[in-house]
């Protein structure tokens, strides 16, 4: 591709004729985490702690020491985060390679169906069913499952009971199929989690993560605006920090949605 | 143990009796009235500083400084020296050791001073700071002070003798129409018994007028033989006799009589004399009720009958009994350690003629005595002099 | 006897709210042994282990024999008031303010006479007895309260100066996710505080005990997650201004010493929770808790900790928890020296394991949350320092006491 290309999307961007849509939750403390029984490590919240404002601390300036666990907030999943993914080279957010950070997505609209069921799976059938209407998912690209659970008050989002989690994902077929049949880069949701909250029953338990990252792909969650693009044709860039041998890590992912 | 027999004190005289007019408030310090005290000493008596050998001192509010500082301060080159921190005790106590020292010709003339300044916060320090058993046991109940103290054993006292507040009043009334004649008290208004019933409480059954004013000033005397006296053309009184005691009657649950009662017998056996041959009586009375109860350990009648004794007796400078004629310390002020030498140093005036308006006619024999060091629940020291004057 | 005293009106907001003045603070360092007793809610004179003569004030000798052996030691309580006085006018801030004021001197049965407040049923020649209590400098002071029991005798207005009594407070507390929590809400309403607030941490977490908390008449759920700073700041921003008694109910216990435990993570959680959340709590809510410390009726009056014996003697088996508990501990004493300035008291609760899943395998005895939370109530009334809950705490205690290095021996195992 030529500059002037390049230059020439620089300028729809700054035009608005690239609308950038934010998929990205504010980074808080109280935004909800992972639940895992407690007697197993926990996911740190984020904590911000204030160095400085403006005060005897330091008179002209603020800022904050923040610390978080690799999975909190809006965070992509590299493929060291699984135990299918441990071996394989560059499976950190250190090392994936740069250009895995830039990837069109589809986004298979499913929020009338969790809003009917917050246990609802995709399958197979629905995403042929997706296909028929708006073609082949092509390989190297996002599959984003929109539930509209991002619009959700908190509780209902971790919608947690006393036999877990009730939040809706991926079965263990389609996500085999979406990584061996169709090639994709990456699994994103709005939950917390690549998973549905009862995919721990799953065979194998938490599919997403099992077939995404045994084969090297990539995770994102907690996801919101998915009601903003297109079913298909907007370019996602999700650019975790470089954590060393990092498993994953907030981050800022924003799509470029151009007009059709 | 056997008691030994004390040593007279033949031929121990006091002279020069000294009062700094004292103020409600000074800016000065303690040693800013010490000094003129010894200033006036000097003058009075006409000798030089440095005819001064002995110097005993009382102070609450002299800081860090005790009797040596102040040699320096003064200029003063003395061979005897005291620090008598012994509160409303301090002008007995001090006038015994001094007598002592010049007796044995230790020292020659031994200036006894007491004096304190009196800043708008110095009451409430001397009060935060005055014992550890105050400090831990005492001041941190209401903060009362001595009032509070004073308060406990008078409301005891009167209710176990069945001494009524009028009772108690008639001492600060008559002390009240002394003191009118003494143009250096602070209390110059006349006060009736109807006032001082009507008075405020300030820590019940203690009301306002059973309370010191307290105030800066300074009292002093000379102490010397009577050879030295006579060389220097001095008058001066002859000590008699003096008792002091220390936490007498420790068992006693509330303080009902003080150390006098002890000590009494001593007291007048030594100086050969009965308590009716008194001409003036000078008492220690931080509050009337404490001086209801010298009325009785200093064997003016018996315990339990100071109500009756003071209902039976005119207490002003006129009267059949004249008592703290310069109107005493709740009618002249309280100046903190030389409140002690008040009654002491104006009953010195009455034996040698010098006590001016309010000079008793004739007086020769007198008693001061003093009393203080409320440490926990009574107070510690008790002590009394008899002294008689030239005419005697 | 007494009126009750009456549910506080609203705050007048033209008036200037009265700041704290301490009563006279210095003490003899022997003295302090009364210090000891009243933080503990115990009764102690000094006692001639020569002649067994008791003394008072607080002596360096004994005066009836002059042997230095004056060890303090649990003494009898009865008394008779020998006299009374009331201070009108006292040379103090503290009292002036608070005037007038009753003292008396009671004559103990066991020898020494007492200067001591007065609870105002107290009359001259009744048997009284005696207690002493921490006064709001955080020093000992001997209080006599009649023998018996009398109507509204902890609503005297003199008792109240000494003790946290939660009637007609407001209290919050910061963890209701607990068992402690929980039962902590239901004795303090029962005491007659007019509101509990209490903290719920990640609030769209559901936790059993719930739908009790909420549905209670005169309790609040708010949110607070102690450990994040925002949180804590936020809700201090909230209701800060009406907090007159803290019950730091945090709970963050995880079985594990040091070698058999990999990295930090779970020490990081017990520190950012027990201690950072500690610090954010004080932070957020003590500035405003030692401005309010003689603030009325419903003044701000005390901080409750609650830590584990363990603070006191590390057991390895919760080796890391102990430290965390420890740190608290040390905390605690720099809080209670800083709320100084407002009377405000910090009372430190100790206790053995609880009954709760945490402490699972470990075999009873346990302490019933409810015991705690009674526990809490008994010692706000009674104005103490340090309690014991439980016979392992008390045990802990004693064989701290009697040899450190035995304990801490036997802990290893
Ligand atoms: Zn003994």
């Amino acid at each position: 591709m030529q500059s002037k290309n390049l230059l020439e999307l620089a300028g729809a961007i700054s035009s608005g004729a690239v609308r950038v849509v934010d998929l990205t939750f504010t980074l808080s403390p109280d935004f909800p985490v992972i639940v895992l029984p407690p007697e197993f490590g926990q996911a740190a919240p984020v904590r911000i702690q204030e160095i400085s404002r403006y005060d005897g601390r330091g008179p002209a300036w603020y800022w904050n020491n923040v610390t978080f666990g690799e999975h909190t907030g809006t965070h992509f999943d590299a493929p060291i985060h699984w135990f299918t993914g441990k071996d394989l080279p560059n499976n950190a957010v250190d090392t994936m390679p740069a250009k895995d950070m830039i990837a069109p997505a589809c986004v298979i609209d499913c929020s009338a169906e969790a809003a009917q069921d917050p246990d609802f799976v995709l399958t197979v059938p629905l995403v042929e069913a997706w296909e028929s209407k708006h073609g082949r998912i092509p390989a190297r690209q996002w599959v984003l499952l929109r539930t509209d659970w991002s619009k959700k008050g908190w509780r209902d989002y971790s919608n947690l009971r006393d036999d877990g989690a009730h939040t809706p994902g991926p079965n263990p077929a389609v996500m085999k199929w979406l990584v061996e049949e169709r090639g994709i880069i990456g699994f994103g949701t709005e939950t917390i989690g690549t998973d549905a909250g009862q995919a721990g029953h799953f065979e194998p338990p938490y599919p997403a993560h099992h077939f995404l990252h045994g084969a090297g792909r990539y995770g994102l969650q907690c996801l919101c605006n998915l009601d903003q693009l297109p079913a298909t044709g907007a370019v996602i860039v999700a650019s975790p920090l470089k954590i060393q041998n990092g498993s994953g890590s907030p981050l800022r992912v924003i799509a470029l949605v151009g007009s059709n | 143990m056997k008691k030994s027999q004390r040593t007279p004190y033949d031929g121990i005289v006091i002279a020069a009796p000294v009062t700094i007019p004292y103020v409600r408030y000074s800016i000065e310090s303690a040693q800013w009235w010490i000094g003129r005290a010894l200033g006036a000493l000097v003058a009075q008596a006409g000798i030089k500083a440095s005819d001064i050998d002995g110097l005993c001192v009382s102070s609450f509010t002299m800081g860090s400084d005790s009797g040596i500082g102040l040699t320096q301060h003064f200029g003063l080159c003395v061979r005897w020296l005291d620090t008598i921190p012994l509160g409303g005790a301090s002008a007995i106590a001090g006038l015994r050791k001094a007598a002592r020292a010049v007796q044995a010709r230790d020292a020659d003339i031994v200036a006894c001073v007491a004096g304190d300044t009196n800043h708008v916060d110095s009451f409430r320090l001397t009060l935060e700071n005055f014992s550890r058993f105050n400090q831990d046991a005492v001041y941190p109940y209401g903060a009362g002070g001595a009032n509070a103290s004073f308060a406990l054993i008078a409301r005891n006292y009167m209710r176990t003798f069945g001494v009524t507040r009028e009772d108690v009043g008639r001492i600060a009334v008559a002390q009240r129409a002394n003191a009118l004649r003494n143009p250096h008290a602070l209390m110059k208004a006349p006060l009736t018994l109807e006032q001082y019933l009507a008075a405020r409480p300030i820590s019940d059954p203690i009301h306002l007028f059973d309370c010191v004013m307290p105030c800066a000033g300074a009292e002093a005397f000379l102490v010397m033989r009577e050879e030295t006296a006579a060389s220097l053309g001095l008058p001066a009184a002859r000590l008699l006799s003096t008792i002091e005691r220390h936490n007498a009657f420790a068992d006693d649950p509330m303080q009902v009589r003080g150390g006098w009662a002890m000590d009494i017998g001593e007291l007048y056996a030594m100086a050969g004399v009965k308590p009716d041959d008194l001409d003036i009586v000078q008492t220690y009375d931080d509050y009337p009720v404490i001086t209801m109860m010298q009325f009785e350990d200093l064997g003016f009648c018996k315990k339990g009958e100071g109500a009756e004794f003071v209902r039976a007796h005119d207490l002003t400078i006129d009267g059949d009994f004249p008592h703290n004629t310069s109107g005493g310390q709740l009618s002249v002020g309280q100046a903190g350690a030389a409140g002690a030498y008040l009654g002491l140093v104006e009953g010195l005036r009455q034996v040698l003629g010098t006590a001016g308006p309010t000079q008793v006619s004739n007086a020769s024999l007198g008693l001061a005595s003093g009393f203080g060091m409320i440490n926990y629940d009574r107070g510690l020291a008790s002590g009394a002099a008899i002294f008689a004057g030239p005419s005697r | 006897m007494i009126d009750p005293i009456k549910p506080p009106r609203r705050k007048n907001p033209l008036l200037r709210t009265r700041l704290p003045a301490s009563p006279p603070r210095p003490r003899s360092r022997t003295s302090h042994g009364f210090t000891r007793a009243a933080a503990e809610g115990r009764f102690m004179l000094q006692r001639c282990e020569a002649c067994g003569a008791f003394a008072y004030p607080a002596r360096e000798a004994c005066p009836s024999c002059l042997s230095p052996a004056l060890a303090f030691a649990d003494a009898p309580r009865q008394g008779t008031l020998l006299a009374e006085t009331t201070a009108r006018v006292p040379s103090d801030v503290y009292f002036r303010e608070r005037a007038p004021w009753r003292i008396g001197l009671v004559k103990m049965v066991c020898g020494p006479t007492i200067v001591a407040h007065l609870h105002a049923d107290c009359a001259e020649g009744a048997p009284v007895r005696m207690s002493f209590q921490l006064d709001k400098g955080g020093q000992a002071v001997a209080f006599a309260r009649p023998e018996g029991d009398t109507p509204n005798m902890a609503d005297d207005r003199q008792w109240r100066e000494m003790t946290a009594d939660p009637k007609f407070r407001r209290v919050f507390v910061t963890n209701g996710r607990s068992l402690i929590g929980q039962e902590a809400v239901v004795a303090l309403k029962a005491a007659g505080a007019k509101t509990v607030f209490v903290g719920v941490a990640e609030p769209w977490r559901p936790f059993a005990g719930e739908d009790l908390l909420r549905r209670q008449e005169g309790v609040e759920v708010v949110t607070l997650d102690a450990a994040d700073e925002k949180s804590a700041a936020d809700l201090a921003a909230d209701i800060g201004g009406k907090v007159d008694i803290l019950v730091n109910t945090t709970e963050y216990v995880r079985a594990g010493g040091l070698l058999d435990r990999k990295g930090t993570s779970i020490a990081r959680d017990e520190i950012d929770q027990a201690y950072l959340g500690f610090i954010n709590l004080a932070q957020a809510f003590g500035p405003a808790m030692r401005m309010r410390g003689a603030d009325g009726v419903n003044n701000s009056v005390a901080w409750v900790n609650i830590l584990s014996v363990y603070a006191l003697a590390n057991w390895p088996a919760f080796g890391a928890y102990s430290a965390s508990q420890a740190a608290c501990l040390s905390l605690s004493h720099c809080l209670r020296a800083e709320l100084r300035p407002g009377g405000i008291k910090v009372m430190n609760l100790f206790t053995g394991p609880v009954d709760i899943e945490w402490f699972q395998t470990v075999p009873p005895p346990k302490v019933a949350p409810r015991a705690i939370a009674q526990a809490i109530v008994s010692g706000l009334r009674g104005g103490l320092e340090e309690m014991y809950v439980g016979d392992v705490a008390e045990e802990i205690r004693q064989r701290l006491a009697a040899n450190p290095k035995a304990l801490e021996r036997e802990l290893d195992k």
